[in-house]
């Protein structure tokens, strides 16, 4: 039987604004229990809620990015439900007039293009945390994260395999990125994943019943979690089974995933609009100011470094995979002044060096500027690009900039042609065995044996020969 | 002292007749003695009390006083203050001390007034009679066998013995109108938005609003004055600039076209409330005014889609009651569905329990658009019938009940007679226009209270009309037997 | 229109409230009365109307992205019927 796989997936993506949607209270992270509660974040008797307009300006600034129909007259809606982080016994979310209308982003897999389709996106508040541990046989519960503004983003069941999704998730959390919204941080739970997977066979036109799976915490997990998925729901249908409607989590260690038995038989959520708060109207002016404060988008970003600065459009994807590293990129390459030796650098030497000590590249030692400053004495032959690599490593220990170590260090390369022509004739003189060998070689092994002599005068060079001249000299001597 | 007007208080207090401390201290007194019989206040703060009159009284001597500064006044206990009980007459909230100040009360505190202490009230502002509280029913004072009217009972009952000058109260459906009208006093539900819900314990968001009761409508405008302005932690909270109320009580009425709403006069209304309904209209033809017929063809049904709308916003509102953050906790749950449904079930009286089910019902699956999504178009219709009339009228004359007060235990096991007896307040709510109840003529030794009805912030208007009415009556200076 | 056993039961679920079993049947009457008085709202075709959620023509008024509220999480507990350690207690919560 030839099957097929659908998945949607609904993405929460927690914004990033200082305070919350509905009342004043601090969104920061890693505070204290219950030290961010406000009265209106834990549903006091009496209070009301307040709409910060920085959280539907960041939703605007979401639909705007996808292209999106915006919801020019919204409606927060309560959802009904009873659970200890849901302060209200209602969360404030929106129902029938989300602010953000449906849209579309571009994903890439394997080297194909896909259009995934965005049903909406639209606000709503966050739930409070349960801990289980250390509290004999109870839970506790802390109310910090209730009220922090979330963007619901839908998509349209457009996914056909779980790397299709991940290429989606990934694309969203890239926009976001971008767009200064979220900080994209699945660990911390910034960014969640719940993925509604089905499978049908081939030549139906049905979709089958789907299972929402949860608890996902990184693009690795939410791979596995769907394939895992879509292998138990083959195998239950073969074995002539049905699939049921439900939430399943999904359990990394065990990389399977679990029904959740606890949670509500079909929840009746009974929707209304929140009497507490009035229809959103978005205006002309917001939606001009958005536009024009728009950051450079990821697709735009790299078609621009790929005809503005002649990178290959794998580079370019690399460059723009976040926009700190695309920003890290202009900055260094404005200094350096030679696009691809940038790129190379920080693809290679900086990429190595930030996954070894597991820093990020807005916390890098080695600056954009301060590698900018060494490749622009790479592209001017100041130094040998080996030379370099000793440079970097200076930089990266805090020992300054690249000037003041290839100054300090006398680490110019040696480029007068004299000069390299003594040691290169010295070398000769050492090793007459090996000149002789080398001029009675086959030409085909020609290209290796020189290696040893480049290397005799880049020794007695101390490195700073700069290597072309020195093979140049070698070869025209031998 | 306590049958003095609060206009008349705060002249008394301003040439230094009687010092606010020498007033709350009466006032005090007569609590003490006299409510055991009406039951209208759960809690009295004396303490606090005292030590605002203090206060109140250096600011008049510094002559830095305002019309309602050291004037003893009551809050409905559904108002948040600060380190104060606040009960909302339920035992769900008996051990409730409010960590805050509703916006209504630091208005009024800001303003000077002296708070006496917190009026009983029907459970959650849900009822009728004020019979639903967990304190206890609060009599009539003019007829202890007899309701209050509610939900603001405790606030209409206290003004009326003289307990108070005056007290806050709130309307969702009548509940500031009706109570007045049982208890011979002045009654002022405003425009909704007019007053700030921040700190209003919720009943219904979209229908509730908060309101000044006192003996005459100039006492009225001087605590809607301090009562009313834009509040931005209510999102309901309206930016139209608040008037001088007190400036136009004077002004003439001649002329004011006066709409006698036929659906108002019928088959419902007891023939007596009739009669001294049509004698003051007759009043007011004799001050100048022009009275018509007109038709609200929607009444009929107002008080069925009120009862679908208020249930399932407070369905949903009351479910943040849940034995976790305050309020009421049942004794060792032992899991979290006996948590909820213990505490809840515990915390809650037979009313509010029957309005969060029916609200429940109305919302869940299937039958959203039957009964929600209608009784919100139906409240369309009713506030379009009110724009066509007040395109013909200037204001609408009608009782505030069918009826004056029944007795007590009468309509407490039959919830369905005591929401059909709301039908000429709730329409109102639905609209969200403002109203007034003023005394008229009593039947039978029992109050009965004229209801006029305006349009969107013409508060103004309906205080002035409510005083020309009592420049030129008594009904609003009598008080109760042995008060 | 009727409010039988599981009716009450259901929406009794729903709500979080306990019917003691004595009560539903007393309850589910008057639930019952309650929807017919309710059902006369069917009396008038509303096909054509715009439901109206708000009594003004207003729109949601925006708040700046500020804190403006501090920690007071003492005050706000000092109400709370079980807390340790900053959080509030309820019996365990099997996920």
């Amino acid at each position: 039987m030839q099957w097929e796989t659908v998945i949607g997936l609904e993405i929460h993506a927690q914004l990033s604004t200082q305070s919350k949607i509905f009342s004043g209270a601090s969104t920061a992270y890693g505070a204290e229990p219950n030290t961010q509660a406000c009265l209106v974040s834990l549903g006091m008797p009496g209070v009301l809620p307040v709409l910060n307009r920085e959280a539907v300006r960041m939703a605007i600034m979401f639909g705007t990015a996808i292209d999106a129909e915006l919801g020019r007259r919204n409606v927060f809606a309560r959802k009904n439900y009873f659970y200890p982080d849901l302060p209200k016994g209602y969360q404030i979310s929106q129902f029938e007039l989300p602010i953000v209308g449906p849209g579309q982003v571009e994903i890439s897999v394997d080297g194909e293009s896909k259009t995934i389709g965005v049903t909406r996106a639209h606000l709503e508040e966050d739930a409070g945390k349960s801990l289980h541990e250390d509290f004999h046989g109870m839970t506790g519960i802390d109310l910090n994260r209730a009220g922090t503004p979330l963007l619901e983003i839908v998509s349209e069941p457009d996914m056909r395999s779980a790397k299709e999704a991940v290429a989606y998730a990934r694309k969203i959390h890239q926009i976001v990125r971008y767009l200064g919204i979220c900080d994209g941080n699945m660990q911390e739970g910034s960014f969640r994943c719940d993925a509604n997977v089905s499978v049908k066979l081939r030549e139906h036109t049905e979709f089958g019943t789907r299972a929402e799976l949860k608890n996902i915490n990184s693009f690795r997990f939410l791979e596995r979690a769907i394939n895992f998925e879509v292998e138990r729901q083959i195998d239950l249908i073969e074995s002539g089974g049905e699939v049921v409607q439900e939430t399943r989590l999904y359990d990394a260690d065990k990389d399977e995933t679990r029904s959740m038995r606890s949670k509500e038989e079909a929840n009746d959520y009974r929707y209304f609009p929140d009497p507490d708060l009035l229809p959103v109207e978005i205006s002309d002016a917001m939606i001009d100011e958005v536009k024009s404060a728009l950051p450079e988008m990821p697709d735009m970003r790299r078609n621009r470094f790929e005809s503005e600065f002649e990178l290959s459009r794998q580079d370019a994807e690399s460059l723009t995979a976040s926009r700190e590293m695309a920003d890290y990129f202009e900055t260094a390459n404005g200094i350096a002044g030679d696009a691809k030796l940038t790129a190379n650098w920080i693809m290679g030497e900086l990429s190595a060096a930030m996954n070894r000590e597991g820093k990020e590249i807005v916390t890098s030692p080695v600056t954009a500027e301060l590698l900018g400053g060494m490749v622009r004495r790479i592209a001017d032959k100041t130094i040998s690009g080996k030379i370099a690599k000793d440079v970097f490593e200076a930089m990266w220990n805090g020992e300054g900039a690249a000037d003041a170590i290839i100054e300090a260090k006398g680490l110019k390369q040696i480029t007068d042609t004299g000069a390299i022509e003594a040691i290169v004739d010295e070398v000769l003189a050492a090793n007459p065995e090996q000149v002789e060998n080398y001029r009675n070689a086959p030409d085909d092994k020609k290209g290796k044996m020189i290696g040893f002599f480049v290397g005799q005068v880049m020794k007695m060079s101390k490195g700073k020969a700069n290597p072309q001249q020195v093979n140049q000299l070698l070869r025209e001597k031998l | 002292m306590h049958e003095k007007s609060v206009t008349e208080l705060a002249a008394g207090l301003r040439s230094g007749e009687f010092s606010s401390v020498e007033l709350v201290e009466h006032y005090l007194g007569r609590i003490e003695r006299l409510d055991g019989e009406f039951n209208s206040f759960i809690t009295v703060t004396a303490e606090q009390a005292m030590e605002q009159a203090r206060a109140a009284d250096a600011r008049i001597a510094a002559g830095d006083a305002g019309p309602v500064t050291g004037i003893p006044i009551a809050h409905k206990d559904i108002y948040c203050t600060n380190g104060v009980k606040t009960s909302c007459g339920s035992r769900m909230l008996d051990n409730f001390t409010a960590p805050y100040d509703a916006n209504v009360v630091s208005r009024l505190r800001d303003a000077g007034a002296v708070m006496l202490g917190k009026t009983n009230m029907d459970e959650f502002a849900m009822g009728s009679t004020n019979e639903s509280s967990f304190y206890g029913p609060v009599k009539n004072p003019w007829d202890t066998g007899r309701v209050p009217g509610g939900s603001s009972g405790g606030s209409a009952a206290a003004v009326a013995a003289r307990l108070c000058a005056a007290a806050t109260g709130t309307d969702t459906g009548g509940s500031i109108r009706q109570p007045a009208s049982h208890c011979g006093i002045t009654g002022l539900k405003p425009t909704y938005g007019r007053v700030s819900r921040y700190g209003m314990i919720a009943y219904a968001s979209s229908l509730d609003q908060g309101g000044p009761m006192a003996q005459t409508a100039e006492d009225v405008a001087l605590l809607l004055q301090a009562m009313a302005g834009f509040d931005e932690r209510d999102s309901t909270s309206s930016d139209t600039p608040v008037p001088d109320y007190s400036a136009t009580l004077e002004d003439s009425i001649d002329g004011l076209k006066i709409g006698l709403p036929g659906e108002y006069f019928d088959a419902g209304l007891d023939d007596n409330v009739r009669k001294s309904v049509e004698e003051a209209v007759d009043l007011y033809r004799s001050l100048g005014a022009e009275v018509r017929e007109i038709s609200l063809p929607n009444t009929g049904l107002a008080v069925a889609s009120y009862y679908v709308v208020a249930p399932a916003e407070c369905s949903s509102n009351l479910s943040r009651y849940d034995g976790v953050r305050f309020g009421h906790r049942c004794d060792d749950p032992v899991d979290l569905e006996d948590l909820y449904k213990r505490s809840r079930s515990e915390g809650f009286g037979a009313e509010v329990k029957r309005r969060i089910m029916i609200g429940t019902y109305v919302l869940s699956a299937g039958y959203y658009d039957a009964f929600y999504l209608k009784a919100q178009k139906i409240r369309q219709l009713i506030s379009d019938d009110f724009r066509k009339a007040f395109e013909q009228v200037d204001v609408i004359m009608g009782p505030a009940s069918p009826t004056t007060a029944v007795a007590l235990g009468e309509m407490a096991d039959d919830p369905v007679s005591m929401y059909l007896s709301d039908v000429y307040t709730v329409m109102t709510n639905m609209a969200g226009l403002p109203g007034i109840s003023i005394p008229v003529a009593p039947v039978e030794g029992m109050p009965v209270g004229l209801q006029i009805t305006g349009n969107y912030f013409d508060e103004a208007r309906l205080l002035n009309i409510a005083h020309r009415f009592q420049q030129n009556s008594d009904w609003h200076r009598l008080m109760p037997e042995g008060v | 229109m009727s409010f039988d056993q599981s009716d009450v039961e259901k929406i009794a679920h729903l709500a979080r409230l306990a019917v003691p079993a004595g009560e539903a049947r007393a309850l589910g009457g008057d639930l019952s009365r309650i929807l017919d008085l309710v059902a006369q709202m069917e009396q008038v075709d509303t096909s054509a109307v715009e439901p109206m959620a708000h009594p003004l023509q207003m729109t949601q008024r925006l708040r700046d992205d500020r804190v403006t509220e501090e920690n007071q999480r003492e005050l706000y507990q000092s109400v709370a019927p079980a807390t340790e350690k900053g959080l509030y207690l309820v019996p365990r919560v099997i996920e």
